[in-house]
């Protein structure tokens, strides 16, 4: 049967391979016909042949369809009767709604806040050790992997059974260790929240430490050795010398992962698809425009989280480009 | 194999003085504790994994039974939940394999079609001298800030029903639904900006000796390109195109958006996100299936750490 299976599924690299051909081959032929033309016409054809492919697509997926969603935002379910910004007024008003809303603002705040802080916890630890590499790999293993898996992996952590019967679920098992009885996790309000966020953290703090940790490398060794001289040790080295020399590296770390966990629903979608009290605003977006297929309030749902990650991004954008202008 | 991210995020220049003070520094300051604390957070980040892959080891009946730690004292392993996932049987039907195949089919492409374009379009704005040039590449970087979401349902329109204003059609209705194309497409178009942005940092870095001397021998920008900027962009490309992979990989919601669950093109991540639901009970299938999805790119990320972590930080913008 396994071998079945992979004979019918070479096909399918065939077709990905096939793509891959025709791609290069309209591009050798452009190429080679528009190459032949010379004199004055040939920089501007070039120009639109090289920007002409990234041009379209980016219109066509990019600023297009972002119009068109605040657009759709104003109509109703069916995208036919326009309704104002009823759809807006749907969001802040529902009760449900402000639950997603509250939610989704404790991910933004607490997912990045421990990840940056226990990445940066490692990173000071792991600069004082000799082999760091194994650790360092180990920790940042979980952002190879994809928030689907990581969410079964999790899932399996969490796992609940009746406290009589034998544990499957590890969480649950080391509390019964510890002699108290294990609720159902996942359906424990409001602290299935933070179950969730834990995911998010276990996969983001790898990705906090490696940054993080190279940006402690990169501070001059005389500043520390300064400052070691002036009899600054422990916290005080800490607090007055490394924290302000990363302090940018820091707030890109943060706002980087907000980014990430304002947008993603995966975790949401496969651990409890937003039920008991853990919706979001990037899952609901998903529920209401692919599953109610109530395109109005999928639409308003996806420009709150635009308008949510604007400030993010714009800030981490400009803090880049002028540490960029400074080296 | 270390993990450094020099080349990703600007850092503070390191000072003139070699590196022997501050290493005596550092050691004097290392203390066993610190170890002993990374040890603790290593063991606790690496668990949740390591049970997932025991578990996915054993029998059928002691996996839904008992806790995967239980194997410590009751060492009994087996491939059977492999073979079950991979081979399809009474409760999984038709396997895995389909979906396994079709990851790949959408990453591959998926990671060389924005990687190529991008490269055109770094190419066409640092070196084709243009009025607007800068802001053009200012516009393209800004699209970074579109998240995901704000793109989906008028993109799965436009591909299934085409696009037109009034009575002039833009994108005709092609019928793509149920191939792999609108994935490749949705992807691509997704990667660009920041495609773009790292290899033009890249390309405006390239000698313009060599690129001014081919011209006035007469070479066309064409032939620039393909036989000067491909080749020397490899590496650039190369660390962009893995992380791009992985992240296509990866990916559930545009899976989920554009190939829905048929085992013609979705990928694994969409077809474990449905499993979990409907078989819930049945830990030992859906831990070896979920390892079999994470195992391509923990290769991946294992044997090109390297690579992976140049593409990150600015890469974790994406989306």
């Amino acid at each position: 049967m396994i071998w079945e299976n992979i004979l019918e599924g070479i096909p399918k690299l065939g077709t990905a391979a096939a793509g891959i051909a025709v791609f290069f081959a309209i591009l050798l032929v452009v190429f080679f016909v528009l190459g032949r033309i010379r004199g004055r016409l040939s920089n501007p054809v070039a120009m639109l042949a090289f920007l002409g492919p990234a041009a379209i697509l980016l219109m066509l997926g990019l600023v297009v369809p972002t119009f068109q969603t605040v657009y759709k935002s104003l109509f109703n379910a069916s995208g036919k009767k326009f309704i104002g910004l009823q759809n807006y007024g749907w969001i802040l008003t529902t009760e449900s709604n402000q639950q997603v809303l509250i939610n989704t603002a404790l991910w933004i705040v607490i997912a990045p806040l421990f990840s940056t802080v226990i990445g940066l916890v490692l990173a000071l630890l792991l600069d004082r050790m000799r082999r760091e590499s194994i650790p360092k790999s180990l920790i940042f293993m979980p952002m190879a992997i994809s928030f689907v898996g990581a969410s079964i992996i999790w899932g399996l952590v969490y796992a609940y059974r009746d406290p009589a019967q034998e544990q499957v679920g590890l969480l649950s098992q080391v509390v019964l260790w510890l002699g108290i009885e294990p609720p159902n996790w996942i359906l424990l309000q409001p602290w299935n929240n933070f179950l969730l966020m834990v995911i998010m953290i276990w996969i983001q703090t790898g990705f906090a430490m490696v940054v993080l940790s190279a940006a402690i490398k990169a501070i001059p060794g005389d500043v520390v050795e300064a400052a070691t001289l002036d009899g600054a040790t422990g916290w005080r080295l800490f607090s007055r010398v490394t924290v302000p020399m990363i302090r940018t590296t820091l707030i890109v770390v943060v706002t980087t992962i907000m980014i990430a966990t304002l947008k993603i629903f995966d975790i949401v979608r496969v651990m409890t698809n937003g039920n008991f009290g853990t919706q979001i605003v990037a899952n609901e977006m998903y529920s209401q425009a692919f599953v109610q297929f109530d395109v109005g309030r999928g639409s308003a749902l996806a420009v709150i989280l635009f308008l949510g990650v604007i400030p993010l991004v714009s800030y981490n954008i400009i803090q880049l480009r002028r540490e960029r202008a400074i080296r | 194999m270390s993990v450094e991210a020099h080349e990703v995020i600007p850092m503070p220049a390191p000072s003139g003085k070699g590196p022997s003070i501050p290493q005596a520094v550092r050691r004097s300051l290392s203390s066993p504790w610190a170890t002993a604390v990374v040890i603790v957070i290593t063991i606790l980040w690496t668990i949740p994994t390591f049970g997932l892959l025991v578990t996915s080891l054993r029998p059928s009946g002691p996996a839904v039974n008992s806790g995967w730690w239980t194997v410590f004292t009751n060492p009994e392993l087996t491939l059977e939940n492999y073979v079950e996932v991979l081979g399809g049987g009474d409760v999984i039907s038709g396997g895995i394999l389909p979906y396994f195949f079709n990851s790949f089919a959408i990453a591959l492409p998926a990671a060389i079609f924005p990687l190529v374009i991008a490269t055109m379009c770094a190419y066409a704005l640092a070196w084709i001298p243009f009025r607007g040039a800068t802001i053009l590449f200012f516009a393209i970087f800004a699209l970074q800030i579109v998240p995901l979401q704000m793109a989906l349902l008028p993109l799965l329109q436009m591909f299934n029903l085409g696009w037109s204003i009034g009575p002039i059609t833009i994108v005709p209705d092609l019928n793509l639904g149920g191939t792999y194309i609108p994935l490749w497409v949705a992807h691509t178009m997704f990667a660009l900006p920041l495609a773009v942005f790292l290899l033009h940092n890249f390309m405006a870095q390239l000698p313009r000796d060599v690129i001014e001397a081919a011209l006035v021998d007469g070479a066309s920008h064409f032939t620039i390109f393909w036989r000067i900027i491909l080749p020397l962009s490899v590496p650039a490309i190369a660390s962009f195109a893995i992380f791009q992979f992985l992240w296509v990989w990866n990916d559930l919601l545009v899976a989920l958006t554009f190939a829905g669950g048929t085992p013609d093109v979705a990928p694994i991540t969409a077809y474990l996100a449905n499993i979990v639901g409907s078989y819930g009970a049945k830990t030992h299938l859906i831990t070896a299936g979920a390892f079999i999805a994470i195992i391509v790119p923990l290769i991946v990320f294992f044997a090109l750490q390297r690579f992976f972590v140049r593409g990150l930080l600015a890469g974790s913008v994406k989306g």
